[in-house]
């Protein structure tokens, strides 16, 4: 990252965190309380960093990076949150039935469905963007409660516990839980996470694919009248992808953390994705940092409600205030977070 | 005209430069109530710069401008409002989802309740002689009546110097004559009015007065009766002559043609209706044709469906490959700004370049091959690696000539290549595309400007209400025959 | 009275309370969108507006609530507008942004004023007005003329919003921003300014309709209890064609959807109730879908 990415990413964060505090003065809480038992919750111990900031930090990076992938190409999926949860839904119906199978092919088949799922969920907002032209910003965000409300239903029906008490599913098969890193709660899925960042940086940077997706996402017309691109598959092939990886990053919650299905799996994950990916720049490595960060804030931000009795739900101040820096120093820039650098306006007449 | 009166607007010393580009210098420009003045030049003259001076568009970097009492070293819009001038676009300013009513009403200020200001509007339209339904939403006008509207904006916004920036391209000829009148009559009644052209004909048909520009300056001033063809022509052109370069390629008449198209049909853009109808043409090896047509009438659909940018409807089409193609509007269609020039070279290249390996880039080999095109072809830029925003307009143009063109093209087909460019990147950029020509491509190319298409081709075409057709004088055509061809219509 | 008729009417009055908020929020917001600003913001303006309008009701009454409300809403579409007209910030990130920031705070506020408790169901609250006469048409008198004073307001200002946009210089300009603010600029408009009022007429509507929904609706806070109704408001606003008139049939028919889970409960019939949560997004989907290659929104919708 250019320096000045460094500066912006720093001046988002500590912006946010004052603001936070600020907020917390004025309401009436322990301000100073509060952010040492964030710090606490999230780097206190070899513990907390690798059971609590880490775990939390892959969903965010897997869907960061779908959010990524999508914004690269011009589309705005904000629908993430929901793709997410209908990744968990089949990641938590196949995880239940797949008791007979010997782990690896178990984990397979799960996390496969989730992407599938993911896929599908978003497909909706495809096919209604190729086919009648609405804006994916809306459907991918109104599609987000519809899974909200489906997840509600299927807790509470077809996938309910054996007993029907609690609105939350069985756990999944033991076949299908991922391993622990030794000592810790940290799943693998972490490896899955940085193995995606990688690919993801590779596709970018060096294939035809990836050059002909931020094409698109840079400038559509040229796309497709200098580089005979057609410029509307490539934008469903990034949403679908989107989605999948969305999608997945319910699986990998399912299997490696949550076990079971259940309503506010996600707090919002699909929200503070946004702000890492556009945090990192929308670049693919850039994403694993910004995950990391933002995996610190949900961690910390537990431990800020045992502790400090500040709602876990402050810290989305701090994704607030990092996406308005974020925008205003990208502003200007047609299209954010793109490559940056270039200024459009020194047109000679 | 005896003794005129005090003049209305003056323009004195004007200069104005754009970058490298020496736009206006030193221009003087006067104009008397009464009159209808051609502004008469070239294209590239400086014509629409020294008006947009007059409107306020453009800060001139010296001179003065008076308008009435007040004399000024620049105007704003709003100034230029007050004092009534009003300017029509070549491009239309107005909004398209708007009525014309309501589009009147934003540039008057008049109040908006529909009833009166329907009749209103009606009323001033009727007034001017240009009746317009003050309902119609104002995107499904024509482009003649998008016109009128904004002189009826104009005049209803109590203008009384009219700007008009080469307000016949667009016309057909009778609608030329029924404007002509309609600027009359506005002058009879003491407003006055400034054609701004580079054709001949029209200014000795229309004008009480012409003003000759050439590269920025007034070259000659003369009243009605004193005008002669022969010496505006001289005026405008210059001591230069106009080269056809027919002699200078060899035709290679004996090989098959590189483009044969038969009867072609292409949608327009919107997907309504046809923008091409009849789309017959050959191109052989070593040709250049050129395509002239006014705006609008089917020449943009023929060469995308050449190049390969749009499928035509119906018809027959063979192109002989790799194409070449030449987009009009570099910024947008040509290049991204925001990518490397490196970036921007991959964009337009194949699968079976060099650094392709599968669906792998080698950036390296790419980054070399790019700045070997940026030598071969002059282009002043940073390296490889600099955004192509970071280039001029002349400079960019150049990246996409050399992208394109490096492909050792079999056809080439190119859209106003130099718009916007200077006269040493236009020579540039005809000098390239006479080379490929030269190397055994088919060249097709069209531009706005009549003058570049007689310069640089071999062969004319003429595209008019999407029907393509041969001069009957084929190669002696002149530029009066093709351009009676172009407004005629099939 | 029959059954039926009972029924109906009953119907038709809990469509229009539903209505309420989401027809202000998406009145707001058309104002807004004809300026060219779409403000994914509102859903976050609602919500402190709704928090807002608890705590200046449980102090001062309810009006002071929904004052207050108001003033919510208004000043974080201040924050927005002064990042999308003021620094040419992206509107879809800056109103996430913002939707999120107002989740915070309200978390955050709310748990200090209230505790883990809740605000409880004691709050003032704006009862029902009853228009003398017109209450007792069938059918649609009390639907129409025995709601609280919101849903007056929410009715009398959409002819108003529409008299302004199409009847009213100021109107002319605003709509010509949204459809291009370089012609704009050429007629002499301050499309800047003209944006950033319509940005904050959209928010004090949208704070309007979050007091509403705590006041008049539901009667007391809950965390996020705004859930996606703003963005709702913008899918009428869509659905509505960018028209008054059409923004308050949509906000109607989203009223109606909602509805028909009370109705169905009344009727007996076992459905499951996360289906009518989902009902109105999809019917939403489903509509535009079908509305939205025939529509056209304003030209300059959502750029800097």
């Amino acid at each position: 990252m250019p320096r000045r990415a460094w500066v912006i990413a720093g001046t988002a964060v500590g912006l946010g965190l004052a603001v936070l505090a600020a907020g917390l003065s004025l309401a009436g809480y322990d301000a100073g309380a509060a952010l040492a038992a964030l710090w606490t919750g999230a780097f206190g111990s070899w513990y907390a960093f690798t059971s609590a900031t880490l775990v939390r930090a892959v969903p965010l990076i897997l869907i960061g990076l779908g959010i990524a992938l999508g914004f690269r190409a011009g589309v705005f999926n904000i629908g993430a949150e929901g793709q997410f949860y209908a990744g968990a839904i089949a990641a938590t119906w196949v995880g239940l039935h797949v008791g007979a199978m010997p782990a690896a092919l178990a984990i397979s088949a799960v996390w496969s469905a989730a992407l599938l799922a993911g896929a599908c969920w978003v497909a909706v907002p495809v096919g209604l963007r190729m086919r009648y032209g609405v804006l994916e910003v809306i459907s991918t965000l109104l599609l987000n409660f519809v899974a909200e409300a489906l997840v509600s239903f299927v807790v509470q029906g077809p996938l309910q516990e054996r007993q029907g008490i609690y609105p939350q599913s069985d756990p999944i098969a033991l076949s299908a839980r991922l391993p622990f890193i030794p000592g810790t709660r940290l799943h693998v899925g972490l490896f899955l996470a940085l193995g995606c960042a990688g690919v993801l940086w590779y596709l970018f940077a060096r294939t035809r694919w990836g050059f002909n997706l931020r094409a698109v996402g840079a400038g559509p017309r040229a796309a497709e009248v200098s580089g005979r691109i057609d410029s509307r598959r490539v934008t469903a092939q990034a949403l679908l992808a989107s989605g999948a990886i969305a999608g997945l990053a319910g699986g990998v919650e399912v299997t490696g953390v949550s076990y079971a299905l259940y309503q506010n799996l996600s707090p919002g994950y699909g929200f503070t994705a946004i702000a890492v990916a556009l945090l990192a720049r929308l670049h693919p490595l850039g994403v694993v940092a910004a995950g990391l960060l933002f995996g610190a804030l949900e961690a910390g931000a537990g431990a800020m409600q045992r502790d400090a009795g500040v709602p876990a739900v402050a810290v989305s101040v701090v994704e607030a205030v990092v996406l308005l820096v974020v925008v205003i120093a990208a502003a200007g820039v047609q299209r954010i977070g793109l490559v940056g650098a270039a200024r459009a306006r020194r047109r000679a007449a | 005209m005896s003794a005129p009166p005090a003049p209305l607007l003056r323009l004195e010393g004007i200069e104005k430069r754009y970058g490298p580009v020496h736009a206006l210098r030193g221009a003087d420009f006067t104009l008397y109530p009464g009159e209808v003045h051609a502004l008469l030049g070239e294209n590239g003259a400086g014509k629409t710069t020294l008006m947009q001076v007059a409107d306020g568009l453009v800060r001139p970097d010296a001179g003065t401008i008076r308008v009435g009492d007040a004399e000024r070293p620049a105007l704003t819009p709003g100034e230029a409002r007050r004092f009534g001038i009003g300017m029509v676009h070549q491009h239309f300013t107005g909004i398209p989802a708007f009525t014309v009513a309501e589009n009147v009403a934003l540039a008057t200020g008049w109040p908006v309740s529909p009833g009166p200001l329907r009749e209103r509007v009606r009323h001033a339209a009727e007034q001017i002689g240009l009746p317009l339904d003050p309902d119609v939403r104002t995107g499904r006008l024509s482009v003649g009546l998008k016109q009128r509207l904004e002189i009826v904006k104009a005049v209803a916004a109590d203008a009384r110097i009219l700007l008009l920036d080469e307000p016949t391209a667009v016309l057909a000829p009778a609608e030329v004559a029924e404007l002509l009148d309609v600027i009359r009559r506005f002058t009879a009644s003491g407003g006055a009015a400034v054609l701004i052209t580079h054709k001949l004909d029209e200014a000795l048909a229309a004008a009480d007065r012409v003003t000759v520009l050439r590269r920025g300056k007034v070259v000659l001033r003369a009243l009605r009766g004193d005008l002669d063809p022969a010496g505006l022509a001289a005026a405008m052109i210059g001591g230069e002559p106009v080269v056809r370069s027919a002699a200078s390629i060899r035709q290679q008449a004996d090989e098959p043609a590189a483009i044969r198209a038969e009867a072609l049909e292409v949608a327009r853009e919107s997907g309504y209706g046809l923008a091409l109808r009849q789309g017959s043409l050959e191109v052989r090896p070593g040709e250049i044709v050129g395509i002239a047509a006014v705006e609008g009438n089917g020449q943009r659909e023929l060469l995308r469906a050449v190049a390969g940018r749009v499928l035509p409807l119906r018809g027959r089409l063979q192109v002989a490959g790799p194409v070449a193609f030449i987009p009009e509007d570099r910024i947008s269609e040509g290049l991204i700004p925001e990518l490397s020039l490196t970036e921007n070279v991959v964009l337009g290249s194949g699968r079976e370049e060099p650094w392709m390996r599968g669906g792998r880039i080698d950036w390296r080999a790419a980054e070399r091959y790019t700045a070997e095109l940026l030598r071969a072809y002059d282009v002043v830029a940073a390296g490889p690696r600099a955004p192509a925003s970071s280039l001029s307009g002349g400079n960019q143009q150049k990246v996409v000539i050399a992208r394109e063109l490096s492909r050792r093209p079999r056809v080439v087909v190119a859209e106003n290549p130099t718009r916007g460019l200077d006269l040493r990147a236009t020579a540039g950029v005809h000098a390239r595309l006479r080379e490929a020509a030269e190397a055994g491509a088919a060249v097709l190319v069209h531009s706005s400007d009549l003058d570049e298409v007689l310069e640089l081709a071999t062969r004319v075409l003429v595209v008019s209400r999407g029907v393509v057709a041969e001069p009957p004088s084929g190669e002696a055509a002149s530029r009066e025959e093709i351009g009676a061809m172009m407004l005629a219509g099939a | 009275m029959s059954g039926l008729e009972e029924l109906t009417a009953g119907f038709l009055a809990a469509a229009v309370r539903v209505a309420t908020p989401l027809l202000l929020a998406a009145t707001g917001e058309t104002v807004t969108e004809r300026a060219g600003v779409i403000n994914l913001g509102i859903e976050g303006m609602m919500l402190a507006g709704a928090l807002a309008a608890a705590l200046g009701a449980s102090a001062a009454g309810p009006w002071t609530g929904v004052l207050v409300g108001i003033g919510a809403g208004t000043a974080l579409a201040l924050v927005f507008a002064a990042v999308v007209v003021g620094a040419r910030g992206d509107q879809i990130i800056t109103g996430t942004a913002v939707t999120l920031g107002a989740v915070g705070l309200t978390g955050m506020v709310y748990r200090q004023a209230y505790g883990t408790a809740g605000a409880g169901l004691n709050l003032p609250t704006l009862a029902a007005l009853p228009v003398p006469g017109l209450r007792e048409i069938p059918l649609i008198g009390p639907a129409l003329f025995d709601q609280p004073a919101p849903t007056y307001i929410a009715i009398v200002a959409l002819p108003i919003v529409w008299w302004c946009l199409f009847r009213t210089r100021a109107g002319l300009m605003l709509r010509a921003t949204g459809e291009s603010q370089a012609m704009a600029r050429a007629a002499g408009v301050r499309t800047g300014l003209v944006r950033a009022v319509a940005t904050l007429i959209g928010g004090a509507f949208a704070g309007l309709a979050g007091a509403t929904l705590v006041l008049a609706q539901v009667g007391t806070f809950a965390e996020k209890m705004t859930a996606g109704r703003g963005f709702i408001a913008i899918a009428i606003v869509v659905l509505g064609r960018w028209h008054p008139a059409g923004v308050g049939l949509a906000a109607l028919l989203f009223g109606a959807a909602t509805a028909l889970q009370f109705l169905f409960q009344t009727l007996g019939w076992d459905v499951p109730y996360q289906l009518f949560l989902m009902l109105p997004y999809g019917l939403t989907l489903l509509a535009l879908a079908g509305l939205v290659g025939r529509v056209r929104p304003p030209a300059d919708l959502g750029r800097g």
